[in-house]
């Protein structure tokens, strides 16, 4: 069935879908939608689940770790602040397993007050321990809060996922979403039962407790079996989503266009939609630019990005969140998966931080730069801030 | 002796990691016994994780998880709605925090936990101080006492709080059964928590619990501080019920409080003049607590 609904919503009616037993939820900007769609469906029994209406967003997410240790699928969502405030039990979540999945309307980080669209408040969080997949729209946000479920709560990886839309972009804006039947999704999502649980059957436990130097090394290393591990899941559970739904995102990365591309851009989220048609526009005009759209951050596809080294001959990467490090976050580790003596020159732009529009305007400047720089064969300069006031003249 | 009339069951095993004389190790066995085993205990930061050893193993014979320090309060509510979820309903949860990890860092969730009417027993074990990082002041931190960060060095100006009211602050909250227990005596702190058990709502149980290492005192000490506690009304016992109050423990002939005070050497450079005032303002809010109780007869 087709419904005209907000990201918020269509997050909101995947946790329906997905038939969450316990959900906790904390307002804020521009993720409050989604608290108040459940609540809303809860109370009017659409929804089979327990609501706590929690005081704060650190204590949401200890409410549903608490949960899932009882064996109940759980459902929070937040944004921005709530996702810093959330910091420690984040780390914590992932450290001990629980497959929780939380859509994050992406938002910058204040201070000063900012109420806007980037990626700064997911990117501070990337090394939580989460899964993180960027969404491009309405409809893909509802199939990968499905989806996550399916790969977080598999027991060979047990580990929260993030479903990333970006805030107002897509968590505020109407587009036509196909909705899924009940019977379809109960069908394609099992109930959740994980090996280890409370239910007083076994004898009992004592769950994330003291972990000593002699075993803690090894923990980790098991986390990074399970992020490793998800890699091959996300595939295979799109694939059998795609057999029933028939949609299909592309696994990890969705290469676009990239055939016989001469430069490529990477980029994620909302902004893709806006890259996608641009490519279009220019290939309509003979100019050979292709996209490669990030879907997931975490787990990390290394192994897919560095085919681009024999692709193209120049790649951009679009940062819509700036780390006071080396450029943005995309950038370092993209440019990382790709460096080789012989690999192919990349370059980094910055842009759409705190609201700020990416426009197609944007967009095909960075192609046409990167097109240059492919014939030049280096890149001048390694970051550039797009549309920058004050910046360099060619934004303008 | 006369033999106590508690439940024989434990449900901690031999070999916990608690230090000598800790406190804390008989609360929890006296908070088990009243409860039985269908326990989920929940537990943040604190001394209570070291007590129950590392893993591969627990000292615990009870199902327990431990979490984040200031979350108690939040995590009970998600274990006692997952429970509700699945329609277990004969398992009791119990939110166990240290007196920091009550009074101060968590007071927000536990708050919460409260105001959403959480079905649960919350203790706080009150050793008053942060042990667990090695005996820093607390909100729940007695007047005059010497820890590592009222270290009664010249200026003596950071030792003038006094222990945070959480029971009256819990009481307004909301709480539908509050009790102080004291681990000496154990026949009374089963009862408490028992009768925790008979209430649905949010139940919390104020637990002293004396730290020998922190509280300066002989490790074969324990149960007589604590008793003097009580028997000088710095830690009288007594119970809410919505708020009205009654005295579980009435002391017959109380005893100066210099004479708690002398016990410990936490208390070693309390001065003459601080002690009389310390004694002043425990008369005051026994009198207070006195005063609440006919006003619950009434
Ligand atoms: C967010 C955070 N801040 C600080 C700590 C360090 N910490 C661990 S235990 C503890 C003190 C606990 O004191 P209390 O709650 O009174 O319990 P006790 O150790 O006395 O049992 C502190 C400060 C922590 N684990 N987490």
């Amino acid at each position: 069935m087709i419904e005209i609904i907000t990201s918020n919503y269509a997050a909101a009616y995947a946790a329906k879908l997905s038939r969450v037993e316990v959900i906790a939820a904390y307002p804020i900007t521009p993720q409050t939608s989604i608290s108040e769609k459940l609540a809303e469906l809860v109370d009017t029994g659409e929804m089979d689940a327990k609501y706590i209406k929690v005081e704060s967003e650190h204590s949401a997410m200890a409410a549903v770790i608490g949960a899932s240790y009882v064996g109940a699928r759980t459902f929070t969502a937040t944004s921005s602040q709530g996702l810093a405030l959330m910091h420690e039990n984040l780390i914590w979540a992932a450290g001990v397993n629980r497959p929780i999945v939380m859509p994050v309307a992406a938002r910058a980080l204040s201070g000063p007050w900012t109420i806007w669209s980037d990626h700064s408040d997911v990117i501070s969080e990337r090394d939580a321990g989460w899964m993180q997949f960027f969404c491009e729209n309405n409809q893909e946000t509802l199939d990968m809060t499905i989806m996550a479920y399916k790969i977080a709560e598999d027991r060979e990886i047990m580990t929260p996922a993030m479903v990333i839309e970006d805030g107002f972009i897509l968590s505020h804006t109407v587009e036509a979403v196909d909705m899924p039947s009940q019977e379809e999704v109960d069908d394609f999502l099992p109930p959740f039962d994980p090996e280890f649980k409370i239910d007083f059957k076994s004898e009992p436990r004592r769950y994330a407790g003291v972990l000593a130097p002699d075993w803690w090394q090894e923990h980790r290393y098991r986390r990074m079996l399970d992020m490793e591990h998800s890699k091959e899941k996300i595939v295979e559970v799109e694939r059998d989503f795609e057999r029933r739904f028939g949609r299909s995102y592309g696994g990890l990365v969705e290469f676009y266009r990239c055939d016989d591309a001469d430069v490529a851009l990477v980029i994620a989220g909302a902004p893709t939609g806006t890259a996608k048609d641009v490519v279009d526009e220019m290939r309509d005009r003979g100019k050979k630019v292709g996209l490669v759209k990030l879907r997931s951050f975490r787990p990390f596809p290394g192994e897919e990005l560095v085919k681009l080294n024999d692709m193209v001959s120049m790649v951009g990467v679009f940062d819509k969140s700036y780390t006071m490090g080396q450029g943005g976050a995309f950038f370092q580790e993209i440019r990382n998966a790709l460096y080789s003596p012989d690999g192919v020159p990349i370059k980094n732009y910055i842009g759409g931080l705190g609201g700020r529009d990416v426009t197609k305007k944007n967009i095909e400047l960075i192609f046409e730069d990167l097109l240059s720089l492919s014939k030049k064969g280096k890149v001048d300069r390694i970051i550039d801030w797009v549309a920058l006031k004050g910046g360099p003249r060619r934004w303008e | 002796m006369a033999k106590l009339p508690l439940p024989k069951e434990e449900y901690l095993y031999r070999g916990h990691a608690a230090c000598p004389g800790c406190g804390a190790p008989l609360a929890m066995r006296y908070t088990m016994k009243a409860l039985g085993p269908r326990v989920i205990m929940n537990v943040p930061a604190g001394c209570t994780p070291v007590i129950g050893g590392v893993w591969p193993r627990t000292a615990f014979k009870f199902d327990m998880m431990d979490h984040a320090f200031e979350s108690t309060g939040a995590v009970s509510s998600g274990i006692r709605a997952a429970l509700d979820a699945k329609g277990i309903e004969d398992a009791t949860v119990l939110g166990w925090a240290g007196d920091g990890g009550t009074v101060d860092i968590g007071l927000q969730a536990l708050s919460g936990a409260v105001d959403r009417g959480t079905d649960f027993i919350y203790v706080m074990m009150d050793n008053e101080a942060y042990m667990n990082t090695g005996i820093q002041c607390s909100g729940s931190t007695p007047i005059g006492a010497w820890t590592t960060t009222t270290p009664l060095g010249k200026k003596c100006e950071i030792i003038l709080q006094r222990k945070k009211k959480i029971m009256e602050m819990m009481v307004a909250n909301g709480i539908v059964y509050g009790a102080t227990v004291n681990v000496a005596y154990p026949e009374d702190f089963v009862k408490r928590v028992r009768k925790a058990t008979e209430y649905e709502g949010p139940k919390f149980i104020h637990a002293l619990s004396p730290c020998a290492p922190g509280w300066r005192v002989d490790t074969a000490k324990t149960v007589e501080v604590a008793r003097l506690a009580t028997q000088t009304n710095m830690f009288p016992l007594y119970e809410v019920q919505g708020n009205e109050y009654r005295l579980t423990k009435t002391i017959k002939e109380r005893k100066p409080v210099s004479e708690y005070l002398k016990t410990q050497g936490r208390f070693r450079r309390i001065s003459e003049d601080m002690a009389i005032k310390i004694q002043a303002m425990v008369d005051e809010e026994y009198e207070e607590l006195l005063r609440k109780v006919e006003q619950s007869k009434g």
